[in-house]
């Protein structure tokens, strides 16, 4: 058993695990710790096949920022709340079970015609993956979709933003509706309230405010 | 007992059915949208496994891209469940019947 058998199946558990904790955990912190470790042992496969940048961008950006991010957004709602595992859907959860069992069944027998090439499988060179050859495969043969993925992110920075100020701003818009029903009807029933004819005291305001 | 390409893609298929089972099973919008995150990742180790098996560094290329897309697709999803946390005070996707007809 060599070095990367060891470490592969000692991360391809720890992967696993971490999975299952994600699903399993009722509290969406210990759903994003497992997602973590998770990505952690994704990134050392990475490491195991070469891809050294692809590595550290995994470490960067999804255990740094996006699970960060994820963190953020469970403290922005409450740590403390906890799903109660009372399902609308009656029969949802067996369900999504067998739909589980059969989709893991159909990509393990899929794979094995695909995927099982023999013992000396790869490449008798290995793929290194340098940030040289990478910014040269980058900005080379794939510039285009890389400019394309600026826009994408710009977008996605944009609709952040708008999401945060619009949203906000939907919500004052249909706060309004609800707060002329509330003084038309205050209105009528502080009318009604004087002994007078609540109808014929909104109309004496409109007339009032008219001029 | 040596590493092959294929025992990569065993993993990756078996993180992307949990992946697939927690977004079925969970009814909470953000462990849902962990396991999005989980499946893109067994996406991306297949990519850099198949990668090596071929001697091209274009698995490689696709996994970074995978990760652009997941990283715009984060901040958009957050965003829109916190919009939403707002206004229905719960992040639990069965309670989202607005669009119900």
């Amino acid at each position: 058993m060599n070095a990367e058998t060891l470490l592969f199946v000692v991360f391809a558990i720890a992967a696993i695990a971490g999975g299952l904790t994600m699903v399993a955990a009722r509290n969406p912190v210990y759903s994003a710790m497992g997602l973590l470790l998770a990505m952690f042992s994704v990134a050392v496969f990475y490491v195991l096949n070469g891809a050294h940048f692809v590595a550290a961008v995994q470490v960067l950006i999804y255990a740094g920022a996006v699970i960060t991010l994820f963190l953020f957004v469970i403290m922005l709602l409450g740590v403390d709340r906890v799903d109660d595992p009372h399902e609308s859907i009656p029969l949802q959860r067996p369900l999504a079970v067998i739909v589980g069992a059969g989709l893991l069944l159909l990509l393990l027998v899929a794979g094995r015609a695909a995927w099982v090439t023999g013992e000396a499988a790869f490449a008798s060179e290995d793929v290194s993956g340098t940030i040289e050859a990478i910014s040269d495969e980058l900005f080379g043969t794939w510039l285009i979709p890389f400019e394309a993925t600026i826009l994408l992110l710009t977008i996605a920075a944009v609709g952040t933003v708008a999401l945060a100020h619009f949203g906000e701003g939907l919500q004052v818009v249909g706060r309004p509706v609800g707060e002329v029903e509330g003084v038309s009807r205050y209105e009528l029933g502080s009318g009604t309230g004087r002994g007078g004819d609540g109808l014929v005291a909104v109309d004496d305001a409109a007339e009032e405010g008219d001029p | 007992m040596t590493v092959t390409a294929g025992w990569y893609m065993a993993l990756a298929a078996v993180l992307f059915v949990i992946g697939a089972s927690g977004l079925l099973l969970r009814r909470n919008a953000l462990v849902m949208f962990m396991s999005i995150e989980l499946m893109l990742n067994a996406v991306n180790v297949s990519f850099v496994a198949a990668g090596r098996e071929l001697g091209l560094l274009d698995g490689q290329i696709a996994a970074i891209f995978v990760m652009v897309v997941a990283a715009a697709e984060v901040t958009v999803g957050l965003a829109i469940i916190i919009s939403v946390f707002r206004k229905r005070a719960t992040a639990s996707v069965d309670e989202l019947s607005g669009m119900r007809g």
